[in-house]
């Protein structure tokens, strides 16, 4: 089950492995280039296997995502999507206005969260218990701002403006206000 | 010497202020100016480091975020602009040799580049306007939380750093162009497009025997064509500027605006587009231009595939134009195609062009192996590092899958941000100013070598360390732009500010040797109007 959480863990190991990887070699470049020795020549070819090498490196990035990451079909082609729930939201003035008290569903269905904005550029931001992000969206005033996702476990969890919005922006929380059952 | 002499008069009294030509007191005066705002920046950065920790209870949101709005702005437009403008207005003239078009113009532009700075940072220190350098519609016009008159004098900042922008760009471009009295004609508008790169047909296309030589140097095409990104983004920050300044003179004129007259969504992507010809365009390509001219001159040999990195700074330049819609990969109004082709696809190739100046400037190093570690090559090193890890950082969350669980995090302003500025630009920019020290002294001896090591180690595993410690809390679901009062986050924040220490004690160490390298009486002497009035770049007699 991909969630974002095992998204992040493998991130923070494939990049802690590239860091170390790029850094050992800059370390055995400055080692090296200081010894006696006669440098080769890099050939033409060599450099054009590079080039091909750093495209290929970019570009499957996001072909790898675009296929294991569950979110992104399902946010690129929302709207052709039938949600299970739709929760309105509204913020002004540095407050979340919800549609009750609880924005309750169940594990599984797909949601959308729309929220709009009255005023200024907000975050909307969904936090487990842990702390750690599930995901967020951007607010924009004046736009549709819908975010569809799918809770894959139970729980509850917290609302948080993850954009700045001025000094009072810091303190929107809304603790436990997500409530996914089983 | 003795202790009190080297402070006065620095290291052996070798550093003559009365000795320098104009145009080494212009080059000295932005890269001192420069370095004290880094210091200024540093320091604020401290300040928020600690903040981090443990809020302090005297010191309220209004103050922290006001510290975060300036803090980036010093950085970018009192630090950077400075040192990299002084490079560039004495580096062009040195590669084309000839004198640079304008030498009032040029102190003209570092007037206005520090005054500037100095008027929104104190315009912020004093009012508290906080809109953060992002300035989201309508946050900057939010006359709720912001004062008009204080936020009209930080713009009014930010406005003169932009006319000085706009001199240093008509300077270098003038300079690329012009024909001094008694020097043989050049084609002024061939001269332009080789520059930045309208004839790049020419060099690709066209059979090698048949190809005509490029009329400008390899390092003044990267200038002039990082120049052009330079122009363009302050024309949109000054566009941008003005447009705030209306809704702020409305207000202290007792008119209020309608914020709705202006769309957030195409705003966000109007601003984005111009401040990427920075973050994306500008940097980059004057990085890879510096690194180009630092690698030649260290290893003495000519670049390696000169012809493939003349195209890829063009190709940079053209990317630099595309890439803004990787800041709204969240949101959600953004149309589909922009977030895919220009947030996804486009960014991927700053890999590419980047990648290809990091592999041109180590082979052009490898060939003059065995080579010396000294100063300039090893923070050379430092910068490529600091990119090479920046880079990736920077292309992995520019993806649409992970930017939905990235965007705003410390993750963007840690593992990329910090670590592509202080890492990457920053010791490539001590490369450039230990290399450029004893030819704009004339000759002046660095005080210790001690200290310009204790300063690239300490530099090097406090910006990597702190990016780090920052990437890890971003992990873990901490944001940027927030205060955290519950400790959420204290072992990662603590770690990162033990890292952002060593940042400091680094900069105290380097700003400590070059005071003893050129002495109190030297600093004050760069200030003073210089005694010749020639316009050749160094005294006869060098």
């Amino acid at each position: 089950m991909v969630n974002s959480e095992l998204v992040l863990n493998g991130q923070t190991y494939a990049y802690t492995i590239y860091a170390i990887v790029v850094i050992l070699f800059i370390l055995g470049f400055a080692y090296q280039v200081t010894k006696p020795g006669k440098a080769g020549v890099l050939k033409t070819s060599l450099f054009v296997v590079l080039v091909v090498c750093l495209t290929v490196l970019g570009v499957s990035l996001h072909i790898t995502t675009s296929k294991t990451i569950p979110w992104v079909p399902m946010d690129l082609n929302r709207a052709d999507i039938k949600p299970d729930k739709v929760f309105n939201i509204t913020v002004v003035k540095h407050q979340f206005q919800l549609p009750s008290d609880k924005l309750e569903m169940k594990k599984g269905d797909i949601v959308v969260f729309d929220v709009t904005s009255n005023d200024l550029t907000y975050g909307f931001g969904i936090f487990r218990q842990n702390k750690t992000m599930v995901c967020q969206m951007q607010v924009v005033p004046g736009h549709k701002n819908d975010l569809m996702w799918k809770f894959e476990e139970s729980g509850t969890y917290t609302i948080r403006s993850t954009e700045y919005s001025g000094p009072e922006g810091h303190q929107m929380i809304l603790k436990d206000v997500v409530i996914v059952n089983e | 010497m003795n202790f009190k002499d080297t402070l006065l008069n620095g290291n052996e009294g070798l550093f003559k202020p009365a000795s320098l030509t104009p145009m080494q007191k212009l080059a000295l005066r932005f890269v001192v100016t420069g370095i004290l705002f880094y210091g200024l920046t540093a320091l604020e950065g401290m300040i928020m480091r600690v903040y981090q920790v443990k809020p302090i209870p005297t010191f309220n949101s209004e103050h922290y975020f006001s510290l975060l709005t300036a803090h980036p702005l010093v950085g970018i437009f009192g630090s950077s602009y400075s040192i990299v403008f002084g490079a560039f207005l004495f580096l062009v003239p040195f590669f084309m040799k000839k004198p640079l078009w304008s030498i009032k113009m040029g102190n003209w532009t570092f007037i206005l580049v520090a005054g500037g700075t100095f008027v929104f940072w104190f315009s912020d220190f004093l009012t508290h306007f906080a809109p953060l350098y992002t300035l989201y519609w309508p946050l900057p016009a939010d006359f709720t939380q912001f004062n008009p008159l204080s936020g009209s004098f930080f713009i009014l900042g930010i406005a003169i750093v932009m006319v000085g922008t706009l001199l240093f760009v008509f300077n270098i471009f003038k300079t690329i162009t012009y024909t001094p009295e008694g020097y043989e004609k050049v084609p002024g508008c061939a001269m332009l497009a080789s520059a930045t790169g309208f004839s790049w047909k020419e060099s690709i296309f066209r059979r090698k025997s048949k190809r005509r030589e490029n009329l400008v140097s390899l390092p003044v095409a990267a200038v002039a064509r990082g120049t052009v990104d330079t122009l363009l983004n302050a024309l949109i920050i000054t566009f941008t500027g003005v447009l705030i300044l209306v809704y702020m003179i409305a207000a202290v004129m007792g008119f209020n605006l309608e914020h709705s007259a202006i769309d957030a969504l195409l705003y966000k992507n109007w601003f984005w587009w111009g401040l990427d010809l920075i973050a994306d365009g500008l940097v980059l390509i004057f990085v890879a231009g510096t690194w180009y001219i630092l690698a030649t001159m260290i290893s003495g040999k000519e670049l390696y595939m000169a012809r493939i990195a003349r195209l890829a700074l063009w190709v940079e330049l053209v990317v630099s134009w595309t890439v803004w819609s990787h800041h709204l990969l969240s949101d959600q109004a953004q149309p589909g195609y922009l977030k895919v082709v220009s947030g996804e696809l486009v960014t991927a190739f700053e890999l590419i062009t980047q990648g290809l100046a990091f592999f041109i400037t180590l082979i052009t190093l490898w060939s003059a192996r065995p080579l010396k570690m000294t100063n300039p090559l090893k923070f050379l090193l430092g910068g490529l590092l600091g990119f090479g890890l920046a880079v990736p950082a920077g292309i992995i969350q520019a993806d649409i899958g992970l930017n939905r669980i990235l965007h705003n995090t410390q993750w963007i302003v840690g593992p990329h941000v910090h670590v592509a500025i202080l890492v990457g630009l920053t010791m490539t920019l001590y490369s450039a100013i230990y290399l450029l020290l004893p030819i704009l002294t004339n000759g002046a001896k660095l005080y210790s070598q001690k200290l310009a090591n204790f300063h690239f180690w300490a530099h090097l595993t406090g910006g990597i360390g702190m990016g780090a410690f920052m990437g890890m809390a971003g992990l873990k679901g901490m944001l940027r732009r927030t205060i955290y009062y519950e400790g959420e986050y204290r072992i990662y924040m603590i770690l990162a500010g033990i890292c952002g220490a060593l940042l400091f004690l680094a900069f105290l160490a380097f700003l400590y040797n070059i005071i003893m390298t050129v002495g109190i009486k030297g600093v004050f002497g760069i200030f003073t109007p210089a005694e010749s009035d020639t316009k050749e770049l160094l005294p006869e007699n060098k």
